[in-house]
């Protein structure tokens, strides 16, 4: 039997972006806020040390910071003719753990998406009709407008402080920025970062054939910056630990870098990490949340009621956690009915390798979201008729690392070891580059998220199991945007190239995206969402989710800046609305 | 367990912790000693008692902390109004004699580790007030072996030959022909910020150098650097803002306060009012210059200066910048910082050694750190990239040498000597 605590205002599962974000925002409305986070409190100068963070085998390989499969895992088929079995080491995906959450190992790539992307399918319909819409898809508008989100995408993007170059400052198209971007009030926060050869040549070639690149948002900072909350960042030293790893150089923006500095301040703050939420406490009539339920380090279970609950950990397991606490009707994909667990989506990725001459493209001077990359074949930037798929994709040149274990390009057909590989692998780490195509994956009746009926966790409650694989828009569209890529990686020079189609079905054993999105999905209709347009459960007011869970499709893009954006709309609407009136803030 | 001088806090982790407890509600003192408590409170914040009074993990002001001291460990005692443990039988007139005289209720005496040197200056008014705050402090019970030195310190009449050569009791003289600022300034200075403890050097008899105020001490194997308005040494080229800035922010002119600053800057400085912090900036900025005479650079050509400035390029210059210009708000300046030419190099040897964290301020919350490099260079490398460091884009400062690192080394990480 959980052992009760005292109340606080404000309950929030997990202390990663959004949760640090909201924690630091309630507090300086007053609130009593608690975090609890399962994994361990991490800081810049204990955990990411300069003498220990730079290790590959570590973190990229081992996967230190990341949550460990025994803690918390999925089942995961490809379709519901499948039976499922649990993911035993991440592959495809590799989930946060611990304080900062996937922000501090993250890349730093930080779009905003495109103002067609909240009306897709409105937009879609109305250009190509309804016969352009895929087979079993479950596509919707998102329930609020791009020109609704810009304030907040602004607001984050400054606490980042991102690096890049504005293409549309309030309708006026800006030199060598992104001519297909939504309108912004301002440029970035700092200037874009400085980009390598290889940015040159594609920049060149992309231009060359009528395209449009631009240096892509990036949250390794170009330049020192101090962001509203008086936190400050370094300048990126290009140093290529990013992805899988925490920043030693106050460089990439991450809650550690940006809000917990201010948050550990807020006198009405508690972190409880180490502290697994198990599920959220509903009233007896199952209308109210009275609280969540915790099982600390040491096995003990205990309830914190709170006024205001909050779930901002990962995407994937804030859907779990709804499935788990009985809020919402579970998604049905037999009938169709049920909310919680549909549209899960994905992302595509797609490309074509370059082999060049007589070249040094030095990819050891990298940084995660270092890159040029172009838009003309993103949502809805091109004419679909006469290509039959809905969706697109980002197209990006880069070098995210050049580390000496996992960064070996070869290429295809070489052995895998030996004299042959090694030979391959010197001759190409200077000489290759990579086109490559991140591509929207659609809604889909058949792509969802339930409970396992067979594996369970560690404390017994069900894993959540993943159906899912590409569908045919899917398939054709990443294909096609391969060869896009390829056009570009012949026109930047290079002596041979290699088309890197969408592998089908989807694996989970290779790394391909963190970009999980839905399940928990903002719309207009409590039919075919579970939460309404501020993010608040249409069954359980005083819950609100945070993250991709709540896109209802995914797009061409990396999530986080849209993840933000949405936080700070759902946090302005939390502070103007629901606190001076709790309840509903949309009727149904 | 014991702790230095200065409390050496504390990662965020730490921070979480103790941000309920550092600062103890007043809320509960008699409504008529409401106003003189929290005027108590502000000037416990100025004189940042709750550094030496707070042991590690432990009750704000319950005492327990053992300072190092050159004759050996004291335990600071528990200031809360416990009868048994605290100052609870206390009168007021026992606090002033303790504050002025540096005697106890029954006459014994204090040893200067309590800064009665500098406290005497305190005015009657004024250790009322301390006192005030302090009755409203929760009581706590907390014992305190306040007899730890070893013969003969252990000895508390011996204070009476100290005090004979060394103190000279009596309140602050407001200087008349100085403005009030600067008058409210020295009497900070001088008295309850107890600043020459660090930053004036010592004799062997633990006493400051009366005639070297301000020119510059160490403490816990820190350099506290001349705060004299000498131009090379000292706050010449700072103005009274970059002053004000430095104690109220932790940071200015690229300079970021750490090392037991670090302390003074989260529990005291940054909690002061700007008029206090402009009369402290005005007294020091007015009351003179003093140091020793600026050396000759050691030659970019000598062969520690070769060695260090590889030392620097490979570990030192991703952060400070290879222009030793740093990163504002987060890597500290090194070219024409006073830390790095003050005749005493223990700071950067430390530093090098330990690593460190900079103040966290309400304006400057991020707190960014060093990490140590004692565990991968030797003695002759830091020796090598302190030189250099001392003496590259316009800094000017002798050379450190490889007995004077392993020293520092031996002290800070526990190192045989």
């Amino acid at each position: 039997m959980a052992r009760r605590l005292p109340r606080k205002d404000v309950a929030i599962v997990g202390l990663g972006w959004t949760g640090s974000i909201m924690a630091l925002e309630l507090c300086r409305s007053g609130l009593d806020v608690v975090a609890i986070e399962r994994g361990p409190w991490r800081d810049t100068a204990t955990d990411f040390n300069i003498g220990t963070a730079p290790d590959e085998l570590r973190y990229a390989v081992r996967h230190d910071i990341f949550l460990r499969t025994r803690q918390e895992t999925l089942t995961m088929r490809n379709n519901s003719s499948q039976t499922a079995l649990p993911i035993r080491r991440w592959g495809s995906f590799l989930p946060g753990n611990g304080v900062g959450g996937a922000g501090s190992h993250w890349n730093g790539q930080t779009w905003r998406f495109l103002p067609d992307d909240f009306r897709l399918r409105s937009k879609m319909i109305e250009r190509y009709g309804e016969k352009i819409m895929p087979e079993g898809h479950q596509i919707q508008d998102w329930p609020m407008s791009y020109d609704e989100l810009e304030p907040f995408y602004d607001k984050f993007e400054h606490v980042l402080g991102i690096s890049g170059k504005a293409g549309n400052i309030k309708g006026q198209t800006q030199a060598g920025g992104n001519p297909f971007e939504g309108w912004r009030e301002r440029d970035y926060p700092t200037p874009p970062m400085k980009q390598g050869y290889s940015q040159e040549l594609f920049t060149k070639a992309a231009a060359g054939m009528g395209l449009h690149p631009f240096p892509r948002p990036s949250a390794n900072l170009s330049s020192a910056y101090t962001n509203p909350y008086g936190c400050s960042m370094a300048p990126c030293t290009y140093c290529g630990f990013c992805e899988r790893f925490g920043c030693s150089n106050y460089s990439k923006s991450s809650p550690q870098t940006c809000v917990l500095p201010a948050l550990v301040r807020e006198p009405n703050f508690e972190a409880r990490t180490e502290c697994e939420v198990t599920k959220v406490k509903l009233s007896g009539d199952g209308k109210m949340a009275t609280g969540v339920i915790y099982v600390d380090a040491n096995g003990e279970e205990w309830e914190q009621p709170a006024d205001l609950v909050l779930l901002c950990a990962y995407g994937l397991f804030n859907v779990r956690l709804m499935l788990l606490s009985g809020i919402g009707k579970p998604y049905d994909p037999q009938s169709g009915e049920g909310v919680v667990g549909r549209n899960y989506a994905y992302q595509t990725g797609s490309g074509a390798t370059a082999f060049f001459d007589n070249v040094n493209f030095n990819p050891f001077a990298a940084a995660g979201s270092l890159g040029v990359a172009l838009d003309d074949y993103n949502s809805d930037n091109f004419d679909h008729g006469p290509h039959g798929f809905v969706g697109g994709a980002s197209i990006t040149n880069a070098y995210t690392n050049g580390r000496p274990i996992m960064y070996r390009p070869t290429p295809r057909g070489t052995p895998t070891w030996g004299s042959a590989w090694k030979k391959a692998v010197r001759e190409t780490y200077q000489r290759v580059t990579n086109v490559g195509a991140q591509g929207s994956v659609m809604s889909y009746r058949a792509n969802y998220l339930d409970l396992d009926p067979t594996y369970k966790d560690q404390l017994g409650r069900p894993l959540m199991r993943m159906t899912f694989d590409y569908q045919p828009n899917e398939i054709k569209m990443a294909n096609w945007m391969a060869e896009r890529c390829e056009e570009i990686a012949k026109a930047m020079g290079a002596k041979t190239t290699q088309i890197n189609r969408l592998n089908t079905p989807w694996n989970v054993v290779p790394y391909q995206s963190t970009h999980n999105t839905g399940g928990t999905v903002t719309g207009s209709d409590p039919k075919t969402s579970v939460l309404n347009r501020y993010l608040q459960s249409w069954d359980v007011s005083n819950v609100f989710v945070m993250g991709a869970s709540t896109f209802p499709q995914n797009a061409g893009y990396n999530p986080t800046g849209t993840v933000g954006a949405l936080t700070y709309w759902a946090l302005d609407a939390i502070q103007k609305k629901y606190l001076k009136s709790p309840g509903a803030l949309v009727q149904q | 367990m014991t702790r230095h001088w200065t409390t050496h806090r504390h990662g965020l982790r730490h921070l979480l912790a103790v941000a309920l407890l550092t600062i103890p509600s007043a809320a509960i003192a008699d409504p008529d000693t409401y106003l003189e408590a929290m005027r108590g409170r502000a000037l416990v914040t100025a004189g940042d008692c709750v550094a030496c009074h707070t042991a590690p993990g432990g009750a704000p002001f319950a005492g327990g902390l053992a300072l190092q001291t050159p004759f050996g460990a004291i335990m600071t005692p528990n200031l809360t109004p416990d009868n048994a443990t605290g100052i609870g039988s206390w009168s007021a007139d026992d606090f002033a004699r303790a504050m002025h005289e540096g005697k106890r209720p029954n006459g014994t005496r204090l040893y200067p580790a309590f800064p009665y040197p500098s406290y005497t200056k305190v005015t009657r008014a004024d250790a009322d007030a301390i006192f005030a705050y302090l009755r409203s402090l929760a009581p706590v019970s907390n014992v305190v072996n306040r007899n730890t030195l070893p013969f003969p310190f252990n000895i508390r009449t011996s204070m009476l030959a100290w005090n004979a050569m060394f103190f000279t009791p009596g309140e602050f003289k407001p200087d008349p022909a100085k403005s009030e600022t600067y008058n409210r300034g020295a009497y900070l200075v001088e008295g309850l910020g107890h600043c020459g403890v660090c930053h004036t050097p010592m004799n062997a008899l633990g006493a400051n150098k009366a005639d070297h105020a301000f020119e510059g001490g160490r403490i816990d194997n820190w350099t506290a650097p001349n705060i004299t308005n000498d131009a090379q040494l000292g706050l010449g080229k700072w103005s009274v803002d970059d002053v004000v800035q430095y104690l109220k922010n932790g940071q200015a002119r690229g300079v970021i306060a750490s090392g037991p600053m670090k302390d003074v800057v989260e529990n005291s400085t940054s909690k002061m009012p700007d008029d206090d912090l402009k009369a402290m900036a005005v007294y020091l900025k007015e009351r003179g210059a003093a140091g020793g005479a600026t050396p000759s650079p050691v030659a970019a050509t000598d062969g520690r200066m070769k060695v260090g400035e590889a030392i620097f390029v490979d570990t030192c210059a991703a952060c400070h910048v290879r222009s030793g210009e740093g990163i504002p708000r987060v890597f500290p300046k090194l070219a024409g910082a006073t830390i790095a030419v003050q005749d005493d190099p223990a700071s950067l040897i430390h530093v090098v050694i330990t690593g460190g964290q900079a103040a966290a301020t309400a304006t400057h919350p991020t707190a960014p750190t060093m990490p140590s490099f004692g565990y991968r260079l030797s003695d002759e490398q830091i020796a090598a990239v302190v030189t250099y460091v001392r003496n590259s884009w316009g800094n000017a400062a002798s050379p450190v040498t490889a007995g004077e690192v392993k020293a520092v080394r031996g002290k800070v990480t526990g190192a045989a000597d």
